[in-house]
């Protein structure tokens, strides 16, 4: 079991990567560079695979594999060991990541051709891939928080990858601190864990706390606060209320980057990190409701601020705020499988968008406003056809990706054991916003009479580099679902079946019964109706459908039938528009809150009083001390023997007095 | 005939010492320093004779001895250095001579 | 009053009139003959010890040596009356207090310690013989590395003085 039992190789191949690009990537031609970069995630993603095959060959009984490398840090009790694990969740979220890495690699080679800093770009990159990669194959939970912090690394590193452009580097350094502020919760909760229960890793961790009874819905136990620390930590890094603000401004970089890191793969840690520690989760009913609650608010909130963006980056990144919030959702009603099964679909549709979106831009030569676009489906055909797919994806139309996960997490909350009904419903108004503005997107960048000079701009097809990953994550988009079809005929969902080893290790004690298998719920039933057709006819004309398909006319209607509508519509609830427009002033009140009144005492408190007052005080003080106590010793040494010559009397009396007076060492 | 018991020489010799110390301290001419620690010496060379005398030993006597010697040499080098620093700084205070400062 | 207790304290009075007149002698010269005639009581005191070769020793090389070379230094150096001068506020004030302090203390020690009450001489004291025989025995067998050693010394102390004191060409 070569790469089972050494699969640090998974993570060894992408830092390697990270390296040599990084330091040697200055004097390399792009060839490679790219060589290099995209080889390094592919030897990644082939070890993956051959890893799960190894897998595979495991006893049956056995849900995970194991393998502690060294010790990392002992301190007392407190012992941090290099250590990963592998199960089916790991599989799942290193096939998603490596593979959608990979297609990302390919697509940079042709987008960032033309950059300053190639080699710092896949160096970056792949960086970002060896912390994800930690993250997900971490055994225990420190060595999860160092890819969690790598990954926030990486992706300050990224989004201000235009070093010399102000609005990136702000936007970056926003990331990296908004996360931080969740990024403490966690630690916090890291710590909390380690008290209750004397170790960090995780096996150890859910062998307790299956033993411990779940807590109470109205009393917040130990649990429950650890849950919420670590949640808090999953609200900065997936950016949910009320720490998503950075998001949206990590448009700012590069767009692969926005693919990779800001739909498909840093910002679900915080949805794979509730997941994992599904044991803790569901002993913890508030800390359920509270992600639940956090990720419909988001979702519905998003999906709002969404609708009138201009700019194309900004409606996908709301999007992904938005899309989040449902992983969330379904986690926190107990669907862990369901919002696992939505994160890896909508890292193909969410990471298909995105690169859609930077092939547009390229085509455009730089233009992001879609104000400004229009007409481009005949131009350009292949970016306009998977853009087209991945959006059905999204909206959740029936056959593809989006339909089949945004589905169970819909039906987890609105009838299942931790079903809430008004997070159903705004889940429900969620995905109707979500098809509208998606549509919207198309309809006016593909749709309509070109609104910009065909003469100025040359629209030209995206290189083959470029497409080809479009058309693979298009594939995906519609595929990628099918997992959970059978589902829709009573039968059991096989993505379900292949996570349910994981969830229901830790199983959950009676009372609060995990939502492990939706299938249950059906087909122990009996199936609600008789046959399967008719089952599938109810899956398919359930209520998001039919919203799904309304945004979808609406959007129409308002972008291709009636061009002008939309501009009626805002006028005559102008306030309204304003406030979508301008994100609900959330970034103008934290700046006059939170920032300004920071900076104000870091500025007059803690430079001035503190660091000048106090600590160069005492510094300088003691030095003056010294100074001061030296400058009295020294006209001891006065050059006068007389003086010496006392001195030695003084010494000799006191001495003879002690010797033999005090001491009696005469006799 | 009564005897003369051998603290009397001790307390002599102390009384030498602590003149001698005084002395040191008081005077102000390099040379009476100098006669100053031979005071100190030869007050020490009568606490070792009596001792010698006491415990009826001869090795006190032979301390005697060495350190006769090693007075003379000290007073043989010590005189030419004052003859030195006479020449240098024209005279023979010791307190002219206080270069050696901070 | 036996003899060799009028014997005593004639020497000890003439040694400590003969360290008093040192201290309080205002030309040096008389400071150095004021100290050998200290070390001319103090060899009769040796007398009386026992210590005959001891006490020609201090009159022959320290009464007749090293104060020639004192009274020699003072003559060359034509020293005269010292100045009054007081830089040191630590000796003016608390070296002479604290000397007669150190006098007091030792003395005291000495008069109470218990080897005090052996007679040094007169009846009873030992009778033992500290010949120059037995002296030299002593010397040239179990302290011949220091003899030897301090001739060496005396050849380091002569090279020294001469280099010292030569004048400048």
């Amino acid at each position: 079991m070569p790469i089972l039992e050494h699969l640090w190789i998974i993570l060894a191949l992408p830092l390697a990567g990270a390296a040599s690009n990084g330091l040697f990537g200055k004097n390399w031609s792009k060839t490679i560079i790219n060589s290099v970069g995209i080889g390094s995630v592919s030897l990644a993603f082939l070890s993956v695979l051959e890893a799960i095959r190894e897998f595979s060959l495991l006893p049956d009984g056995q849900v995970s594999f194991f393998k502690n490398y060294f010790n990392w840090m002992a301190a007392g009790s407190f012992k941090v060991d290099f250590a990963l694990q592998m199960d089916h969740l790991t599989i799942v979220m290193l096939l998603v990541v490596t593979f959608v890495s990979l297609l990302v690699h390919i697509y940079s080679a042709g987008y960032m051709a033309h950059e300053e800093g190639y080699y710092r770009f896949f160096a970056y990159l792949n960086l970002f891939v060896f912390f994800m990669l930690t993250l997900v194959l971490a055994a225990n939970i420190v060595l999860m928080f160092v890819g969690w912090e790598g990954v926030g690394l990486c992706s300050y590193l990224l989004i201000g990858f235009w070093f010399l452009k102000q609005s990136a580097i702000n936007a970056g350094k926003k990331a990296f601190i908004t996360t931080r502020i969740g990024d403490f919760g966690f630690t916090v909760g890291i710590l909390l864990l380690f008290w209750t229960f004397g170790s960090v890793d995780f096996g150890t961790v859910f062998a307790k706390a299956a033993n411990m009874p779940a807590e109470s819905a109205t009393q917040a136990g130990v649990l429950t606060w650890i849950c919420l620390l670590l949640f808090a930590g999953a609200i900065g890094k997936s950016a949910q209320l009320p720490l998503y603000v950075w998001l949206p401004d990590a448009m700012e970089g590069p767009t692969p980057v926005s693919a990779l890191i800001h739909a498909a793969t840093m910002v679900t840690a915080g949805v794979y990190m509730v997941a994992r520690m599904h044991a803790l989760f569901s002993r913890a009913p508030i800390a359920m409701f509270v992600v639940a609650a956090v990720g419909a608010i988001t979702a519905f909130y998003a999906a709002t601020i969404g609708l009138v963006q201009t700019d194309i980056k900004k409606v996908l990144a709301y999007s992904t705020v938005s899309q989040l919030g449902y992983m969330f959702l379904g986690c926190g009603v107990g669907a862990y499988a369901a919002g696992i099964f939505h994160l890896m679909t909508h890292a193909f549709f969410k990471g298909l968008l995105f690169l859609a979106a930077g092939s547009v831009i390229h085509a455009m030569g730089g233009e992001q406003d879609m104000r400004n676009m229009g007409g481009l489906r005949k131009q350009i055909p292949v970016t306009y056809w998977t853009m087209f797919i991945a959006t059905l994806a999204i909206a959740g139309i029936p056959g593809f990706a989006g339909f089949f996960s945004k589905d169970e997490i819909l039906d987890a909350a609105g009838s299942g054991s931790d079903a809430h009904l008004t997070l159903w419903v705004l889940a429900l108004a969620g995905a109707g916003l979500t098809s509208f503005y998606m549509f919207r997107l198309i309809f006016l960048t593909f749709f309509g009479k070109p609104r910009f000079d065909e003469h100025k701009v040359h629209v030209h097809e995206s290189p083959r580099s470029m497409t080809v990953p479009l058309m693979i994550l298009a594939l995906l988009s519609i595929v990628g679902g099918w997992f959970a079809a059978p589902h829709l005929l009573g039968k059991t969902d096989h993505f379900e079946a292949f996570l349910h080893p994981v969830f229901a290790t830790y199983g959950v004690p009676a009372g609060l019964e995990q939502r492990a298998s939706l299938a249950g719920a059906a087909g122990e039933q009996g199936g609600i109706f008789a046959t399967p057709a008719m089952e599938l006819l109810h899956a398919v004309t359930g209520p998001p459908v039919v919203l799904a398909i309304i945004g979808l006319l609406v959007a129409w209607w308002f972008y291709v039938r009636r061009p002008d509508a939309p501009k009626k519509l805002a006028e005559s609830v102008h306030g309204l528009y304003k406030l979508l427009l301008d994100k609900y002033y959330v970034d103008e009140t934290y700046e006059r809150v939170i920032i300004r009144p920071f900076l104000w005492i870091s500025a007059n408190v803690f430079w001035h009083v503190v660091d000048e007052n106090v600590i160069d005080g005492t510094v300088n003080g003691v030095a003056s001390v010294a100074r001061e106590v030296g400058g009295q010793a020294r006209e001891l040494q006065s050059g006068n023997a007389r003086s010496y010559a006392t001195w030695v009397v003084v010494g000799a009396v006191g001495f003879t007095v002690l010797m033999l007076g005090v001491w009696g060492m005469v006799r | 005939m009564s005897v003369v018991p051998v603290s009397y020489y001790l307390v002599l010799s102390a009384v030498l010492f602590g003149l001698g110390v005084i002395a040191f301290v008081f005077k102000r001419n390099i040379i009476t320093i100098l006669m100053a620690i031979e005071l100190m010496l030869n007050a020490v060379n009568l606490a070792f004779v009596a001792f010698a005398r006491a415990w009826g030993q001869l090795d006190g006597l032979v301390f005697v001895f060495f350190v006769i010697v090693v007075a003379a040499a000290e007073a043989a080098v010590g005189l030419a250095i004052v003859i030195r620093i006479y020449h240098n700084r024209q005279s023979l205070n010791i307190e002219r001579a206080n270069l050696l400062k901070f | 009053m036996s003899l060799p207790f009028i014997l005593f304290f004639v020497f000890a009075l003439i040694s400590v009139g003969g360290a008093l007149l040192l201290m309080m002698a205002r030309e040096p010269i008389h400071s150095a003959l004021s100290l050998i005639l200290v070390m001319m009581s103090l060899a009769g005191l040796y007398l009386m010890l026992g210590a005959e070769f001891i006490a020609a020793v201090q009159i022959i090389v320290y009464a007749g040596a090293i104060m020639v070379l004192f009274v020699f230094v003072i003559m060359l150096l034509n020293a005269g009356v010292e100045e009054r001068t007081d830089y040191s506020k630590m000796a003016k004030y608390a070296g002479i207090p604290l000397g007669i302090l150190l006098l007091l203390d030792l003395a005291h020690w000495m008069a109470h310690s218990l080897i005090g009450e052996t007679p040094a001489n007169g009846a009873g004291s030992a009778n033992v013989m500290i010949s120059t025989r037995e002296l030299s025995m002593q010397l040239f067998q179990k302290y011949l590395f220091p003899f030897e050693a301090t001739s060496i010394l005396i050849l380091i102390a002569i090279l020294g003085a001469l280099v010292l004191a030569k004048r400048d060409e």
